[in-house]
């Protein structure tokens, strides 16, 4: 039962930032060829408004679906790729709603609010499966840390994608001379910049615990530390890609589009890594259950 | 390496430092040593790893999955034997690879030492003293108040110095500075990074791995010769094996029965007894994620399978060989293949071809494994025999069956020899060559050792996991 409604509340949250997504675009459609000079209209913030709104009921919702998962199935929600969807998404919205009462996350709604309804639509319709036990090498404590760490870390290095991936839009707009509507809501391209390095240098020490727990875990469980299987290979690689990532920044010539083209591919080797490598490369760490 | 606006300052003059301290003066020396150490090359280099290391997990690799490679191999003759020379077969051990972490850790090392010197130096120097002009700065404000200008003064100290700041005080003012600690954190991420690999470094010198199988009512003893596979650095010697012997007494399983990940493993549990030399033996439980420690080595269990007890009998009516086979798990239902071989048999040597279903059925698709579990065990073997081989000693894959001087039995219809053996079953081949019977079945475990706190061996030597391995 209690199974029943967390995957019912999971349904409810993906619907629901479906709705927040059409509430923001419909913000930025009000907000077409709008000056950056006047004020907001009212029917602009009264969208603005109500997407958040509805997000933040998402969100509540969203996390009381994964508290129930983790109810129902007696452990920690994080043994399979739905329920590890479904957590990092979680975490992700999370961080953020305090990041748009915190550090004004202005104009992230529409991206981050596409991701979650993407995120958890592909998660009850394609990744789900039913509550089961955990196969013998997950009965460890570092269940519990390694894949906290990794799906917090996942989590951040998606906000701070989207911030990358704001950052470039704003920079070619601004390069083209005045910006208006959208991107002209969107905080300037050096604070996108600065949010989207903050939120990787938090997320990238994470990934380095997630990579590093995840090799004392295999120490323990299979008597290696580090064997090349393919999740292993491309959390190296995905590793490699933020390092450069904030090396990038510090470079004469890497600095600004660059950087962010590189925060966005290890973005997508975060992804394949957690949807390609579980479906189609086969290894050790094949705890995917679909 | 690092995003501090400090390095533009500091790094110039400790490399100089550096270099005149290595004696670097030959121009080109010291432009290649600064190119090496730059943070851009290192950037690069860093992207490169990452790009080479794309390779080894989409293509076979040899270490792993040899099989594949030879599939590959097979699949294109045109493109693989390429692929083969230049080394995408053992990605992680090719020269290659090596070359890009060497360069990628020279530069790091390069780069990361003098930061430290000039880091230190920083540390124990004063904030910088008072500028002539506040105007100097790009970003600045001025005030006045009516407060005397000791009591403004020491008010802004207090402030600063709460507020974490280095503070340097003079007659006329003061000048403060922070930020120290984020280039701290820096570098010892840094230094841990070389620290890893130092490990890893001495690990693989003086590491050493092994994989043994052991089934049900066996033995394993810590030596070179009873481990299946073994790997270990140059520095390793053989006396650095502690003695002991683990013997399987039971191997229990259970697997999912509801309709959810039906099949998939639940539990494993290996009850087995550790004797060491002048001790009494000891009985203990070894689980996937609870390695034994024994004398300094760990025992993982690794993997499980079955284990068909057989008994032969030869034209002779002798017993040619009696006991379990191991026989290698192929997919998920635990449908597994192995080499029953009888040498001693005679007239004729004896040697069968099995699979072995652990739950078999027979339906549209002919008879498979349908559950991991032994619901319904069946043996099926073909046979094989030739006159008796002279004892050569040499060593011999016991999961392949070399089929030279052997001839496949038919039966009197011309059709191969294929026998269903469930537990209890005799079949007797044709032309009273013999029999073999299926006496019952035991469970066997793949157990690794190595020493816990040699890091080592995984970096590029990495890790042979062999095909049959099950424990997940
Ligand atoms: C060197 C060793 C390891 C590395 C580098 C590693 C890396 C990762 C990464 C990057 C993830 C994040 C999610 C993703 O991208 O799929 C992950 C998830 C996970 N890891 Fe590991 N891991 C290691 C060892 C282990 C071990 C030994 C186990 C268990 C025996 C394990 C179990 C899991 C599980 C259950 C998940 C989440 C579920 C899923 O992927 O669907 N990992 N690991």
């Amino acid at each position: 039962m209690t199974a029943y409604y967390s995957s019912l509340a999971m349904v409810t949250a993906a619907v629901l930032y479906l709705v927040a997504v059409v509430l923001h675009s419909l913000e930025w459609a009000t907000a077409r060829g709008a000056d950056p000079d006047e004020p907001r209209s009212r029917r602009e913030e009264q969208f603005g408004r109500w997407g958040l709104s509805v997000t933040i009921v998402a969100v509540v919702v969203h996390v009381l679906g994964v508290v129930l998962r983790g109810v129902a199935a007696e452990r920690a929600p994080w043994g399979n790729m739905y329920e590890f969807v479904t957590s990092s998404l979680a975490m992700a919205m999370t961080i953020y709603l305090i990041g748009v009462f915190a550090f004004g996350l202005k104009g992230f709604g529409l991206p981050v609010t596409l991701l979650a309804s993407i995120g958890l639509g592909l998660a009850v319709t394609v990744f789900y499966v039913e509550v089961a036990p955990l196969m013998p090498a997950l009965h460890s404590v570092w269940f519990i840390i390694h894949i906290i760490a990794a799906a917090l870390a996942g989590a951040i290095f998606n906000i701070g994608g989207i911030a990358a991936a704001l950052y470039l839009l704003k920079v070619r707009a601004e390069r083209r001379g005045r910006t208006t509507g959208y991107l002209a809501r969107l905080p300037a391209s050096d604070r996108l910049d600065q949010i989207s390095y903050r939120m990787h240098a938090f997320a990238f020490p994470l990934w380095t615990f997630t990579v590093a727990a995840g090799a004392i875990w295999a120490q323990y469980a299979w008597g290696r530390f580090w064997g090349w299987d393919p999740k292993e290979t491309w959390s190296l690689v995905t590793w490699i890609i933020y390092a450069a990532y904030l090396h990038a920044r510090a470079t004469a010539g890497w600095k600004g589009t660059r950087a962010a083209v590189l925060a966005l591919i290890g973005l997508a080797s975060f992804w394949w890594n957690f949807v390609g490598v579980n479906l189609l490369l086969s290894g050790l760490h094949s705890y995917a259950g679909i | 390496m690092s995003d501090l606006d400090l390095d533009e300052e500091l790094r110039p003059s400790g490399r100089e430092r550096m270099n005149r301290a290595r004696g670097l003066r030959s121009g080109t020396l010291r432009w290649a040593w600064a190119t090496l150490t730059s943070m851009r090359t290192a950037l690069l280099l860093l992207l490169l790893l990452g790009v080479a290391a794309i390779p080894g997990s989409l293509l076979p690799q040899r270490p792993t999955n040899p099989f594949g490679v030879a599939q590959y191999l097979l699949d294109n003759p045109a493109t693989g034997p390429w692929l083969d020379r230049l080394g995408f077969f053992n990605v992680f051990g090719s020269a290659w690879f090596a070359a890009i972490y060497l360069l990628l850790f020279v530069s790091l090392i390069g780069c990361i030492i003098p930061r430290c010197r000039a880091y230190y130096e920083a540390l124990r120097a004063e904030p910088g003293a008072l500028p002539r002009r506040l105007s100097r700065f790009p970003d600045h404000a001025g005030g006045t108040t009516a407060a005397g200008a000791a009591d403004v003064l020491d008010g802004a100290e207090r402030h600063l110095l709460a507020a974490g700041y280095r503070v340097r005080r003079e007659p006329a003012g003061l000048s403060a500075e922070k930020g120290y600690a984020r280039e701290a954190g820096n570098l010892v991420f840094h230094l841990s990074l070389i620290l890893v690999l130092v490990g890893l470094a001495w690990g693989s010198l003086f590491g050493y791995r092994g994989t043994a199988i052991v089934v049900e009512g066996q033995a394993f003893s810590n030596t070179l010769t009873q481990y299946d596979e073994f790997s270990a650095g140059i520095g390793f010697r053989p006396e650095h094996l502690p003695a002991f012997t683990v013997a399987l007494d039971a191997f229990e399983v259970r697997f999912e029965l509801g309709p959810v990940q039906r099949g998939a493993a639940r539990m494993f549990r290996a009850d087995v007894t550790v004797t060491r030399p002048g001790q009494t033996p000891r009985q203990q439980v070894l689980e996937v994620n609870a390695p034994l420690s024994v004398d300094g080595t760990d025992v993982h269990l690794l993997g499980h399978g079955y284990a068909p007890v057989v008994t032969i009998r030869d034209g002779n009516g002798d017993v040619a060989y009696a006991g379990p086979v191991v026989f290698l798990p192929t997919d998920g239902n635990f449908t597994s293949s192995g080499v029953i071989k009888a040498p001693d048999a005679r007239p004729e040597r004896l040697a069968f071809e099995g699979i072995f279903l652990p739950s078999a059925v027979i339906d549209d698709q002919g008879m498979r494994s349908v559950f991991p579990d032994a619901w319904n065990p069946q043996l099926l073997v073909n046979a094989w025999s030739g006159p008796p081989k002279q004892e050569t000693g040499a060593p011999e894959n016991i999961y392949v069956l070399d089929r030279t001087g052997l001839t496949q039995l038919l039966r009197p219809d011309g059709q191969p020899v294929r026998a269903s053996l469930e537990p209890g079953a005799t079949y007797d081949l044709p032309d009273g060559r013999g029999s073999i019977t299926f006496d019952g079945l035991r469970r066997w475990t793949k157990l690794r050792s190595r020493p816990p706190l040699a890091a080592g061996s995984c970096w590029p030597a990495c890790c042979w996991r062999s095909p049959g391995c099950r424990c997940r």
